[in-house]
């Protein structure tokens, strides 16, 4: 994402994700709505443009310890839900220091609430 | 272990899958529906699910169960599945050997060696990374050149971080993949170097793992030399002309202590070729016919092992129809028992025809189509051979244009899909092929 100031506001070019052609979009933004977008080739530009530059979200996969296993394996968690793209580091950061013991079932929550987003961290594995 | 004088063990199965991947679990499970009665999946690692029990991210399934899953997530639901099918598996075990007369020779800790004979069997074994050794880069050989599916292993099943300062040569969608999660994992990585003009990695895969965390994608670049005794040290990259070859005075000395490799898959088929089976040069996988079939009667290949796909989805639905092809198969076999027809050539011979790659097309999968056994369509896998924009994918066959479609944009990084009705093969006669071309719109 790159930025550009023009006299009529901040140009912002962003690639749409929504299809193989990629475009390159151009929003103008007025403040921190989103005036216009430019560079699409069909509606789902606009709509992803819009999404990424006023709200956008991913939902974070990674994985946590399994406690009082040697060696230590890991255990796949992801974010029930999407959540802030700011907030990525932090969700990482505070899944850094969870231990989850044995067994584990596929959905169950290894971490509620996590940063406060309201998503829970679920396992996306089974561990006996 | 049983010694060499005695006798080894041996069984049989209607339909064998060797490897329980994401090929060989579609397979298995659409030879049971198809009515197979026994299906047996030999694998060799100690859990079902393959490659993808590694692949934490998410985005597997938009296709087949329409929402966004984490590899094991879609892994798990072929695995339950395979298990309310009964369908049979072996873990910790490795086939040996195979040969065209559908047996395998395959060895675990507990039976030892043994013998499957086979009513048909599916070559479901994916594929490799291509290491180091294949790329011919100069330099030293210190400990930090990984591949980015070993490093993925390390990371996400083994817990180890592989490195702090990465470089990844390569922009396939494990490298792009992991350069996310080393990133999040607490690692500097510098940049992506792809020696073509174009990603190797799918669009998506670009934003999300490589621009929301500023890592810049270095197209025309490679690395020309790696230093360091013990470890990586530094890497020298440069800029690369048209014809791929290093230009002078555009090299950069970056340090790190690692290196990823994300520089294309191969089809494992060691198997394959000790069977005698066809090899088709561009797809490195085995030459199949619409029944995705090889050139050995009964033994089918489907997945990675056949092309390298870009999505599991595709993988699951072209290993569903390796599986109940082969499942047909070996009941027919079974039914002719006292008195079998005469095997029919898998590919070539009258009522086959090949299927040819024109302008801006390669790798297809099938080679070769018997038009009567296409049940309700055919369906053609391939990639182009460079980006274009703006043209129409077209298929003809004999002289006859069956499908032409208009595409935006098309890259080699995906895979291309088409499938013609069973009715439109039906005037093929004598010399004719069936050709996939691009043309202007």
């Amino acid at each position: 994402m790159t930025d550009r100031a023009t006299s009529t506001g901040i140009m912002r070019e962003l690639t749409c994700i929504r299809c193989p052609r990629g475009c390159r979009l151009v929003a103008r933004l007025s403040g921190t709505e989103v005036a216009s977008v430019g560079g699409n080739a069909c509606p789902r530009g606009d709509a992803y443009a819009r999404k990424e530059l006023t709200n956008p979200t991913r939902v974070v996969t990674s994985t946590v310890r399994v406690a009082g296993r040697t060696p230590a394996p890991m255990l796949p968690v992801k974010t029930a839900q999407d959540v802030p793209k700011d907030l990525v580091r932090d969700v990482m950061e505070a899944l850094a220091s969870v231990r989850v013991s044995p067994p584990v079932r596929m959905g169950q929550v290894v971490l509620a609430d996590v940063c406060g987003t309201g998503v829970d961290v679920v396992a996306t594995a089974s561990y006996p | 272990m049983a010694s060499s004088s005695e006798p080894m063990v041996s069984r049989s199965v209607d339909v064998l899958v060797v490897g329980g991947g994401s090929a060989g679990l579609a397979a298995a499970i659409s030879a049971r529906k198809r009515g197979a009665r026994s299906v047996l999946i030999l694998e060799r690692d100690g859990r079902l699910g393959g490659i993808l029990n590694q692949c934490v991210h998410n985005g597997f399934g938009l296709h087949t169960f329409n929402e966004e899953l984490t590899g094991p997530e879609y892994a798990a639901r072929y695995v339950e599945r395979a298990r309310e099918l009964k369908v049979e598996y072996l873990l910790n075990t490795t086939v040996l050997s195979l040969s065209a007369d559908r047996e395998v020779v395959a060895v675990n800790a507990r039976d030892g060696v043994f013998r499957v004979a086979a009513g048909s069997i599916v070559l479901a074994m994916g594929c490799r990374e291509r290491p180091r050794g294949a790329l011919d880069i100069p330099g030293t050989r210190p400990a930090g050149v990984y591949t980015a599916g070993t490093a993925q292993r390390l990371v996400n099943v083994d817990g180890f971080l592989p490195g702090r300062e990465v470089v990844i040569l390569g922009s396939g969608d494990i490298g792009l993949i992991m350069a996310r999660r080393l990133t999040l994992e607490g690692a500097h990585v510098s940049c992506v170097c792809e020696i073509m003009p174009y990603s190797g990695g799918l669009k998506r895969n670009i934003v999300q793992c490589l621009e929301d965390f500023g890592i810049p994608l270095l197209l025309s670049h490679t690395v020309v030399n790696v230093e360091g005794a013990e470890r990586v040290q530094a890497v020298t990259i440069a800029q690369v002309d048209e014809d791929l070859r290093p230009i002078a005075g555009t090299e950069r000395r970056v340090p790190c202590d690692t290196l990823l490799l994300s520089v294309g898959l191969l089809p494992e088929n060691e198997l394959a070729q000790q069977a005698g089976i066809d090899i088709n040069p561009t797809t490195h996988g085995a030459r199949v016919n619409e029944s995705l079939e090889t050139s050995a009667p009964g033994i089918f290949a489907c997945g990675n092992v056949l092309h390298v796909h870009d999505l599991v989805d595709y993988v699951s639905e072209e290993s569903a129809h390796a599986g109940s092809c082969a499942a047909r198969f070996a009941l027919r076999a079974a039914i002719e028992k006292d008195a079998p027809s005469a095997p029919t050539a898998p590919m070539s011979g009258e009522g086959s025809f090949p299927v040819e790659c024109a302008r801006g097309v390669r790798c297809a999968v099938p080679s070769f189509v018997r038009p009567s056994a296409v049940e309700d369509a055919l369906t053609l896998r391939f990639r182009v051979d460079a980006v274009y924009r703006d043209v129409c994918v077209s298929v003809y066959v004999g002289g006859r244009r069956v499908s032409h479609r208009r595409h935006v944009a098309l890259v080699p990084a995906e895979m291309l899909t088409v499938r013609i009705r069973a009715s439109y093969l039906e005037g093929l006669s004598g010399d004719d092929v069936i050709t996939i071309a691009l043309e202007e719109g």
